[in-house]
């Protein structure tokens, strides 16, 4: 069981009943549980769209997707049934806030699947969890189970002659699965390979009816909306970023945890007075801002509100909230080399930018680091990964170059450090061998 | 072959949540896994005929992903996290120093196949790094004394 934190600039919402009790039907019903969807169900389609529109909240997986927008592009009339697939597959280094959320408040996910569902159209939804999150499908499918006993779910749902059904999915291990497309492949039963769009899932998803994508949070979110208004949501955070954000922080910081703080949260405030700032008297070099895939920050350049839009114009992505503190102590190469090492794991394969690009890049790194690296490979490096971007079906080749191309440009002296046979600066022993892998 | 009852009622009540019989195969793999410690030949054909597929196409799903594996391994497999967040927060030292305590390498078992180690990628712990997972149980905050705690907690339970 993950433990919690808080802090006095926290406003919560999705994380309200963290620590309450609220995996119990019962104790959900007390906390305004299933109210949202009560309300929903005398609402309009379309006037669930606009509020969830006017409400600011944008996708929570990374893209930042606006999600009411998303629900409008799924056409009124299908001749195929209309899905709701709740993306679970939370696997983004540096991201462990669905984990949370599942973990002590499952039915405002199920509620935030069938509020999109009235909304779409859909009469049943899947809440895909990832395969290594075991003891979250058991809260989950517990929680779908009462929801059923209850007559929440199911044929007649709350006697309003309307039926919605709602199944948990798991994963087995795959970062890519996490990808929309990707993940409709896989709770088909089939490898995570991702599938081209046009068409989009919400006009051709799984099986080929319309299905609308949201990621865990996200629609955790949705509830509050219907309840609280898309007016007092919108506020909560900044121009166009509606809401508040489950921020993930790790790394080197004193107080690692996941808090719930309003869009546009500095960053700076956020790692220093929320996180308790560098402890032992080390201090900032670099922060992955949301997660893996994003551009690493300096400590120059932390000032930054952290809502989707000031965090693209400094370069970088809000992603899906793990924000990665790295200290002075630490090898950039070394880091980055992590990273990519994560990518070649998980790339398929499918498109060769990303196959090749990310085992290219692993192994430069891998050689750079061990002192073999040319001053050349650090051009290389850049290269390689600008022409991953925007060449590969799924954003995984995207993910993989971005970071890397940053380390080059913010780092380069650390990859300078590391040319003709010097060992890693940063190990006195030279750069460890990897242990040597017995079987497959 | 037979499975336990557990697992057939598990099956049964998937099944019908999915407009194509296939669906069923990822999470139906993984729980078969479970029983038989590894997906078998013989887990592999009798899947295929269940879910209308042929067994390489259950091969092919298989070798996508990360948590399935073809191959027998320790009843305890220690998965320990060295992505980044776990990495600057001590993760390799913690990988390094299981794979000395256990005396064996990545993906090895120890001879008495009790344990297996593997370096997993993000596991989703990061606010609570270093992390591990031993079987599906999520062990975080980790320090090398915490390790050797909790690896002699799995080998005294296995001989209870």
């Amino acid at each position: 069981m993950a433990s919690l934190v808080s802090h006095p600039d926290e406003v919560k919402v999705v994380s309200r009943r963290f620590g309450m009790g609220a995996t119990e039907i019962a104790r959900y019903l007390e906390l305004d549980g299933y109210k949202a969807v009560r309300k929903a169900l005398g609402m309009e389609p379309d006037a669930i769209i606009n509020e969830v529109k006017n409400s600011g909240l944008r996708g929570r997986g990374g893209a930042g997707f606006s999600t009411g927008m998303k629900w409008s592009f799924v056409p009124k009339q299908s001749a195929k049934p209309k899905y709701v697939l709740c993306n679970g597959d939370e696997s983004e280094p540096g991201t462990c806030k669905d984990r949370l959320i599942f973990e002590h408040d499952p039915h405002a996910v199920i509620e935030g699947v069938m509020i999109g569902g009235l909304a779409v159209g859909a009469k049943s939804g899947y809440i895909y969890i990832r395969g290594e999150y075991r003891y979250l499908s058991i809260i989950m499918q517990k929680a779908i189970r009462d929801a059923y006993a209850k007559g929440f779910l199911g044929k007649n749902i709350f006697g309003s002659g309307r039926d919605f059904d709602i199944y948990w999915h798991g994963g087995a291990g795959a970062y890519e699965v996490g990808e929309e497309s990707a993940l409709m492949e896989s709770l088909e039963g089939k490898r995570g390979i991702p599938r081209i769009r046009p068409p989009f899932p919400a006009v051709v998803g799984l099986w080929g009816g319309p299905t609308v994508i949201n990621n865990a949070e996200t629609l955790a979110n949705v509830p509050h909306i219907i309840l609280g208004g898309a007016d007092w949501y919108a506020k909560l955070g900044t121009p166009k970023n509606g809401g508040t954000r489950l921020f993930c922080l790790s790394g080197n910081i004193a107080k690692p945890g996941v808090y719930e703080l309003p869009m546009g949260y500095n960053l700076k405030k956020m790692i220093y007075e929320v996180g308790g700032g560098i402890p032992n008297g080390r201090k900032l070099k670099a922060v992955v801002p949301g997660g893996s895939s994003c551009p690493a920050l300096t400590a120059d350049e932390i000032d930054v509100a952290m809502d989707f839009d000031s965090v693209a114009k400094v370069g970088s992505m809000l992603g899906s909230g793990g924000v990665v503190v790295v200290d002075d102590a630490q090898c950039i190469v070394k880091f980055a080399l992590r990273t990519m090492k994560f990518y070649k794991h998980e790339s398929c394969g499918w498109c060769i930018p990303c196959r090749e690009g990310t085992d290219w890049l692993e192994k430069t790194l891998t050689r750079f680091h061990r002192g073999g690296g040319m001053m050349k490979d650090i051009d290389n490096m850049q290269y390689l990964s600008e022409n991953m971007l925007g060449r590969t079906f799924c954003p995984l080749g995207d993910a993989a170059a971005m970071p890397t191309i940053a380390f080059v440009k913010k780092f380069r002296k650390e990859f300078e450090d590391h040319l003709d046979g010097k060992p890693c600066p940063y190990e006195k022993e030279g750069a460890v061998e990897e242990l040597p892998v017995f079987a497959h | 072959m037979k499975f336990s009852d557990e697992f057939e009622a598990r099956f049964a009540e998937m099944l019908p949540h999915y407009p194509m019989k296939r669906s069923a195969l990822v999470p139906t793999l993984l729980y078969a896994q479970d029983e038989v410690g590894f997906i078998s030949d013989e887990v592999i054909a009798e899947l295929a005929g269940r879910l209308d597929l042929t067994e390489l196409e259950v091969r092919n799903v298989i070798s996508y992903y990360s948590m399935l594996t073809t191959k027998p391994r320790g009843k305890f497999n220690v998965q320990v996290c060295t992505n980044i967040s776990c990495l600057v927060r001590g993760g390799e030292e913690i990988l390094r120093h299981c794979a000395k305590k256990l005396g064996v390498g990545n993906k090895g078992t120890t001879p008495d196949g009790l344990f297996t180690l593997e370096e997993v990628e993000c596991i989703g712990a990061c606010s609570w790094a270093p992390a591990a997972q031993i079987n599906y149980d999520f062990h975080e905050n980790l320090t090398t004394e915490k390790v050797d705690e909790v690896i002699e907690h799995y080998r005294s339970k296995s001989t209870r």
